[in-house]
């Protein structure tokens, strides 16, 4: 057998797993580890901060299907992946975090950056590895792959001592496939479960599913509309089940929740059946668990067990594969016809197309759902578009219409600021053919700018829109609606982020005319590199119809009637 | 309600601290929790108790499955089960009466396992309320040092609790 150095059995695993990029940045106790990386077949992204590494890691995987790897070294390096992994372990994403560690004699006695990193990552890892010796690295390796993309994915961590890595032993791919006696990954599906999901959907008269992301990462889509024309049933999408339904098929409602459109929470509340395919019943999506839905019966499908009854109680609960569970159900189910209860749903809109910032004549105000909805337009609704956390990520999901899988990439679940550039990195990474954008708020871009630099040093294109309204913009909302406008420390300056741009080699515009705006657009698109604008937008604009937190669902906020703002020259959305 | 819970989980660092961390993280409190060897080596087996209504058990027990090095998990709560608790208790005994202490050391079918100058020292083993019983009653007499186990539990019956082979 050949000799390999822990550190080179690393990127030997890396490479059998087929990992083509890794993010990361080097330090004292990854060392041994960078060194043999000049020797493998393996592209290195050096990120400006940690966090970038684990963001770029959880869009790599969201955008391309894969498994992304960050690489750090231990102490700061590796607590400044701990946001990262938190957010992929929130919206299941799979990651592999390596992290370098002391060595092993000076576990415990607070060596110059020692951090137990497996311990403060506990409870935000599906799982993680301390590895003290070279001939553990292997089995914690395949392992963590395994891990990561099996079952509900999500993040795994490694920490390997250095002196794991510079140990020498002899050692050998070993191909055998990865047997962990308590993992479970897939269930069978119980033709009992299926049975009475099959009898409550025969007898129901006013279904509506709600589709999550568990639609995307099995690959369920086909199978999902298939299902839904069969029965004709209307879809209602999580934030994070956007794009795992086409925006212009006929049955998709649109957004459910917080800030979804009225009549789709009303389906929702007067459905008398909820198909919950992938989703987990999250408390921006449900309201007031206890005036939720209550005269529907509820199916939920999830391959996490622990999802199963944890939010919402329901009448058939599958555990398994969404794609599979689909596959089964239409292999049963005669075609049925709800066209009353859709058309009743569609009666519902009432006048919320005339409501609609996209239908009011043009005041000569820039907002930021113009914006968004211009960048739909004029790219097709073909690009990948990576948001940031705030009003602007409500109001793409609102206006940017996602027809293909993995289009839309947002932190969901932890809601972290300071996601969307180094996300839309690796993003790019994972799909250099497509168009990427990034959606982001004037605070979250300045969390973690930064990372425009790696764009740089890459020579990666993404196009980034920063909705510049000079405030935290989500928070000032609730101030607006909830404090009284007492506008706690929500106002905002920024850099000239042109000029942030140009110091860093890139291209910038500023924008603050909507005639400005499809010109801007264009030119961005056209241009070779990164690209940023700056769209200076309505200040004190608020996303709308909102559910307030906790609120019921039908108890909503809704859009201002435009004949009441004529009056009162209030602003128009 | 308490339900008591077994959990066969591998016998690997850190298990422990992932377990206690999962009841932490989601806000369950627990009685007591033991952990030892089983039968089988590489399998450790904990005994939890828990104060919680049933679905909160369920709940509990799906996070359990969720930990990658949990085996196998059951509430023994819906399973005639024998359970045990030890305690150790040192009593003083200067001053007082010995007939007293021995009288209940005598009917509570406790045992002497250390006599000092002053005190003794008495090992009571049964079913915790047993054990609650027996302590309850040498607390007027001063109880100056005291430790408990925790409760440990098995099924009644041929049937055994065993771990998954490996697939």
């Amino acid at each position: 057998m050949p000799t390999r150095t822990g550190a080179q059995i690393i990127w030997e695993c890396l490479v059998h797993e087929d990992v083509q990029t890794v993010f990361g940045y080097p330090g004292g106790a990854i060392l041994p580890t960078y060194d043999a990386m000049l020797d493998y077949p393996v592209k290195h992204v050096l990120v400006r901060h940690e966090q970038g590494a684990t963001h770029m890691a959880d869009g790599f995987a969201r955008a391309g299907g894969g498994v992304g790897v960050a690489l750090a070294t231990s102490g700061p390096g590796a607590t400044n992946l701990v946001t990262g992994i938190a957010t992929a372990q929130m919206d299941s994403s799979p990651i592999v975090c390596i992290t370098g560690q002391v060595p092993s004699k000076y576990i415990g006695y607070d060596a110059f950056q020692e951090t137990d990193i497996t311990g403060i990552t506990l409870p935000i890892t599906k799982h993680s590895y301390l590895v003290t010796r070279a001939e553990d690295i292997m089995p914690a390796m395949k392992e963590a792959f395994h891990l990561a993309k099996s079952g509900r994915p999500g993040p795994v961590l490694v920490d390997i001592t250095k002196d794991a890595q510079q140990a020498s032993i002899e050692w050998s791919w070993d191909a055998s496939p990865v047997k962990m006696r308590g993992y479970r990954p897939l269930n069978p599906i119980t033709s009992e479960d299926l049975a009475k999901a099959t009898e409550l959907i025969r007898n129901s008269k006013r279904p509506v599913i709600l589709a999550g992301q568990g639609v995307i990462q099995s690959g369920a889509t086909q199978e999902l509309l298939a299902f839904a024309e069969r029965v004709g049933c209307p879809i209602a999408m999580t934030l994070l089940g956007i794009g795992g339904v086409p925006a212009n098929h006929p049955l998709n409602l649109g957004m459910m929740g917080m800030h979804g459109e009225a009549w789709v929470n009303h389906a929702i509340q007067e459905a008398d059946l909820l198909l919950a395919f992938g989703m987990r019943f999250d408390d921006r999506v449900t309201g007031n668990t206890k005036t939720y839905a209550l005269n529907a019966k509820k199916i939920h499908v999830d391959i996490d067990p622990s999802e199963l009854n944890k939010n919402i109680p329901v009448d058939a609960a599958i555990l398994g594969d969404l794609r599979e569970t689909l596959v089964d159900l239409l292999a049963v189910l005669e075609p049925a016809d709800h066209a009353d209860w859709i058309a009743y749903i569609d009666s519902m809109k009432g006048d919320a197309a005339v409501r609609d910032i996209q239908g009011l004549p043009d005041t000569g105000h820039l907002y930021a759902a113009h914006v968004i909805n211009d960048i739909w337009r004029i790219t097709g609704g073909n690009a990948i578009v990576v948001t940031d956390v705030g009003q602007h990520q409500m109001w793409e999901a609102q206006y940017y219409h996602h027809n293909a899988p993995r289009t839309l990439i947002t932190s969901g679940g932890l809601g972290t600021m300071g996601f969307a550039l180094p996300a839309a990195i690796g993003a790019k990474v994972a799909r250099p053919d497509a168009e990427v954008w990034v959606i982001v708020g004037d605070g979250g871009f300045q969390m973690t700018q930064a990372e425009l630099m790696t764009a740089a040093q890459e020579g990666l294109k993404v196009n980034i829109a920063i909705i510049n309204n000079g405030y935290l913009g989500m928070v000032r909302q609730w101030q607006e609606f909830f404090y009284e406008r007492r506008y706690a420390a929500t106002p905002l300056k920024s850099p000239d982020f042109v000029k942030i741009a140009e110091a860093h080699g890139l291209e910038g515009y500023r924008v603050d005319k909507r005639s400005d705006v499809d010109a801007t657009i264009d030119r961005a698109r056209k241009a070779e590199g990164t690209v940023l604008i700056d769209f200076r937008v309505e200040q004190e604009d608020s996303v709308y119809p909102m559910v307030p937190a906790g609120a019921d669902l039908h108890a909503m906020i809704r859009r201002p009637e435009p004949s009441v703002l004529a009056e009162t020259g209030a602003d128009p959305i | 309600m308490h339900h008591t819970l077994v959990a066969l989980v591998e016998d690997k660092p850190g298990v422990l601290n992932r377990v206690a961390s999962l009841f932490r993280r989601r806000n369950f409190n627990i009685e007591s929790l033991t952990v030892g060897r089983t039968a089988e080596a590489g399998v450790s087996r904990m005994t939890i108790v828990i104060d919680s209504d049933q679905a909160s058990a369920e709940r509990v027990i799906a996070y359990l499955y969720k930990l990658v090095n949990v085996l196998q998990v059951e509430d023994l709560g819906s399973t005639p089960a024998v359970a045990r608790d030890l305690a150790l208790v040192k009593v003083w005994v200067a001053g007082h009466d010995r007939a007293a202490l021995l009288r209940i050391v005598d009917e509570t079918r406790a045992h002497i396992v250390d006599t000092g100058e002053q005190t003794m020292t008495l090992e009571i083993t049964g079913e915790p309320p047993h054990v609650d019983a027996v302590i309850s009653r040498l607390e007027p007499l001063g109880i100056i040092e005291m430790v408990r186990t925790g409760q440990v539990a098995m099924r009644r019956g041929d049937t055994a609790l065993s771990a998954t082979p490996i697939a």
